[in-house]
């Protein structure tokens, strides 16, 4: 495939790697924020082939993940009401709430659909005029505007029986929590790729400052990631903590006004609780006011037991960085894919699934080094 | 389907043109059913008597049994239908047992209110294999449930081969060293239902099911003899789910070589687009072979002879390891572990 | 997170009551994409495409040129640092 391919090159991405050998003198920590950005760096086994003294740790950037207890137990509440058609992105179907999840509710006979596209769950809501379709909509900035044109859709056809359950969570406060916290060990982010596609990355240079660490704006193939990765330590080495785009092919530094546009017309920014991470102030989307009357949670009210998370799980301190995931003693044990305790094990961009899924084993597991 | 043009196309077996639950009581509507639909369709000797079993002659050689239930969903899809997929899964059992098929019984689940025209379709599909792979439908059952249950209709088959002779095939002959094969490309099946089932539309020639009987091609191993040590047919759960059993069964460890996996351009962009990992995807006409690493050459050649053998490819190996297990090595060399399938693959955003 | 990738507009679709989409090839397989945040983007284009939306249009020459530049990377590195038996035993 044009665009993909020839990103996943090996031999680009040898040389990459000799040129971040080369270029490595001190012992760096890097985050990469995105999951799906986790899930190729753990796929393709760069942090095996990185130079020792280069730790990467996988950040927060799920969002499967880090959408919150409340949020799932809502969507396992609406979908069990009878007549409700829910409709979700496939990887949320497996992610427990407290108790459940929405594949459970589907075997207790409620009806929910797996979409690709929020779209498509317009599509079954014109569809079905007499079925109330609710879509289930999590995701960064980078899914925000598709939720968005979604309703904007269903306004166009003047639907009355189509909802979203706004459950969205924005990145950049995510990493200000990140480099605030007090025992922050990150000195450089490689920022979601497709998230600044959508924001542009005007908003980083203020981070990069604040914080003084280099902030490069990373694609998702192997090669781009390697590429993000020598950007950033290149500055690193030379002191300097600048904003770079990588992925400048896809992403520009207004970002896409269009996309921008059609969220502001949605959505408006409020706190949220992450899963794992607490509640950060100004993180999430909820509905403006114009659009309330497609508030699922104000159309079907639904109480739900106070959530709790593990007492035992330590993802704040693997989504910080700070430990990985084998070095907590329930992983694998009291903590795998089926039943985990916290939101990383939850799906496989999780630092903790991701570990459970390809590095389980003492032969695909390199003694990636801690401190 | 000029061959299903030859079969009769029975009237209409009930003034109505749906399923109802007497069709399953064994009385008046049941024997109208089997007289009108079934028995011209399948027409065999063996079926004919219509008696409790089907008497058969003796085989030489050991015998084969197996049993598959089908239940997919939707009942038909770009490449097939449920019942053509009943026979061939049931032939691709036999195959990896190396056994000729003879014979196969066919119980029937339908759902209350099936159009008679859907099953009139699936019943035409299923004789169309039958007579094609020469495995005779010998004898069967039809029961009907209540509107709700059994999602149209489900099939249940049994299919009885003969092993032939010299053939041992079975996880405890596999040995570190031996090259792990895949007689053609991945992930069609499987996709072509997700992509059918949840309506994601997508459109591409290339999103079809690879349904095939494969018993000829399985054949064409036998000339490789003893140097041929595991065949399956890797559907639910891909191929992953053949090599985590297998590296169960035989305690060994398995090495994937990703770059060699062979994938059609369609089904690359599927996979990406969706997210999901060709390796747990379902296939219906490919098997798995396991071979002596000297014969893997002879034993590529013989099967890119056949029709359904063109894209072999080799793709891992088998080595021996401390803690059995299955791998793969990416195209930038590194290895990690290949994940077993949890549940169907599920497309993602993330 | 954000599995977005890059697929070619084969034809625009602009009718009337739907918000506009395109016809969009991944490899071997098409789907229809819906492109009001990409509006100005025409047959043969290349777009990211999102969860059933076109997130950004991929600028072609900036493509070209991030390759023609990682090609040349390296070209004046004489020799692999110490560290490099790690690369070279995973590798190959």
């Amino acid at each position: 495939m044009k665009y993909l391919d020839e990103y996943r090159d090996p031999a680009l991405a040898r040389r990459l790697l000799r040129a971040i050998h080369s270029t490595v003198t001190r012992r760096w920590t890097i985050m990469e924020v995105c999951g799906g950005q986790t899930h190729t760096i753990i796929r393709s086994g760069i942090d095996l082939l990185l130079p020792s003294k280069l730790r990467l740790v996988h950040g927060p950037g799920c969002p499967v993940c880090v959408t919150p207890l409340a949020a799932i137990d809502r969507a396992l509440a609406i979908s069990s009401r009878p007549g409700i058609l829910f409709c979700s992105f496939g990887d949320m179907l497996r992610v427990p709430g407290s108790g459940r999840d929405l594949l459970s509710v589907r075997a207790e006979g409620a009806d929910i659909r797996m979409v690709y596209s929020p779209l498509d769950a317009v599509r079954l809501a014109r569809d079905n005029p007499s079925r109330e379709v609710v879509f289930f909509a999590v995701g960064f900035e980078t899914t925000a505007p598709a939720t968005a044109l979604a309703a904007r859709q269903a306004r166009l056809w003047g639907l009355r029986n189509f909802s979203l359950l706004a459950a969205h969570v924005l990145v950049p406060p995510a990493m200000a929590a990140l480099l605030s916290a007090s025992d922050n060990q990150v000195q450089g982010f490689l920022a979601a790729g497709h998230v600044c596609a959508v924001t542009g990355y005007e908003a980083y240079h203020g981070l990069a400052h604040r914080f003084a660490v280099p902030i490069v704006v990373t694609g998702f193939e192997p090669v781009d990631l390697l590429e993000g990765i020598l950007l950033t330590v290149r500055q690193l080495e030379s002191g300097r903590n600048q904003v770079q785009n990588q992925y400048a092919r896809a992403v520009r530094s207004e970002g896409n006004r269009s996309a921008q546009e059609a969220v502001a017309d949605v959505y408006e920014v409020c706190d949220r609780p992450w899963r794992g991470l607490g509640v950060l102030p100004r993180s999430g989307l909820r509905l403006t006011p114009r659009y309330r009357d497609m508030d699922a949670e104000l159309r079907f009210p639904v109480t739900t037991p106070p959530t709790v998370e593990s007492a035992e799980c330590r993802s704040g301190e693997v989504l910080r960085g700070l430990i990985r995931p084998d070095q907590c003693s329930a992983f694998g044990t009291r903590c795998t894919p089926d039943s985990p305790l916290g939101a990383p094990m939850v799906t496989s961009e999780g630092a903790c699934a991701a570990y459970w899924k390809y590095r389980r084993t003492k032969e695909a597991r390199a003694a990636a080094p801690l401190a | 389907m000029s061959e299903l043009s030859g079969l009769t196309c029975p009237a209409p077996v009930t003034s109505g043109d749906r399923v109802l639950l007497a069709h399953g009581e064994g009385g008046r509507l049941t024997r109208r059913l089997i007289r009108e639909l079934l028995l011209p369709a399948f027409a065999n000797d063996y079926l004919r008597p219509l008696a409790d079993g089907a008497l058969l002659p003796a085989a030489g050689g050991r015998l084969v049994m197996t049993t598959d239930g089908s239940v997919v969903s939707p009942l038909f899809f770009p490449g097939g239908d449920i019942g053509k997929l009943a026979v061939h899964g049931a032939i691709n059992d036999l195959a990896s047992c190396g056994a000729d098929p003879l014979y196969l019984s066919l119980a029937f689940i339908l759902e209350e209110g099936l159009p008679i025209e859907t099953l009139r379709r699936v019943v035409v599909s299923i004789a169309a294999a039958s007579r094609a792979c020469g495995i005779p439908v010998v004898t069967g059952d039809t029961k009907v449930v209540p509107h709700g249950m059994a999602d149209g209709l489900y099939l249940t088959t049994t299919a009885i081969g003969s092993q032939r002779a010299g053939i041992d095939w079975s996880a405890r002959r596999v040995r570190p060293g031996d090259r792990v094969i895949v007689t053609g490309t991945l992930g069609e099946h499987g996709l072509a239902v997700l992509a059918a089932r949840e309506g994601f539309e997508l459109v591409g020639e290339g999103l079809v099911s690879d349904s095939a009987p494969l018993h000829e091609l399985a054949k064409c191993l036998d000339a490789c003899g003893e140097a041929v040590h595991f065949v399956r047919d890797p559907t639910r759960g891909g191929v992953a789910a053949v090599l985590h059993e297998l590296s169960e069964a035989a305690g060994v460890s398995i090495v994937v070589d990703e770059p060699a996996l062979p994938v059609t351009s369609a089904v690359h962009g599927a996979c990406e687009l969706l997210g999901l990992d060709v390796l747990h995807v379902a296939n219906e006409g490919k098997l798995v072979v396991v071979v002596d690493p000297d014969a893997a050459e002879a034993a590529l050649t013989r099967l890119r002879r056949h029709p359904l053998g063109r894209a072999a490819a080799a793709v891992g190996r088998i080595t021996s390891a401390s803690n059995p297990g299955v791998l793969i090595r990416g195209g930038l060399g590194a290895l990690r572990m290949l994940d077993e399938p949890n549940g169907a693959p599920l497309p993602r955003i993330c | 997170m954000c599995l977005g990738i890059p697929g070619l507009i084969v034809e625009r679709d602009d009718r009337g009551d739907a918000l506009p989409s395109a016809r969009v090839e991944f490899g071997g397989i098409q789907r229809k994409v819906c492109i009001a945040c990409v509006p100005d983007a025409v047959p043969g284009d290349y777009v990211i495409v999102h969860a059933g939306i076109a997130i950004s249009r991929l600028d072609a020459e900036e493509a070209e040129r991030l390759l023609e530049h990682l090609r040349t990377i390296g070209e004046l590195e004489n020799e692999l640092p110490p560290d490099s038996e790690e690369l070279d035993e995973v590798s190959g």
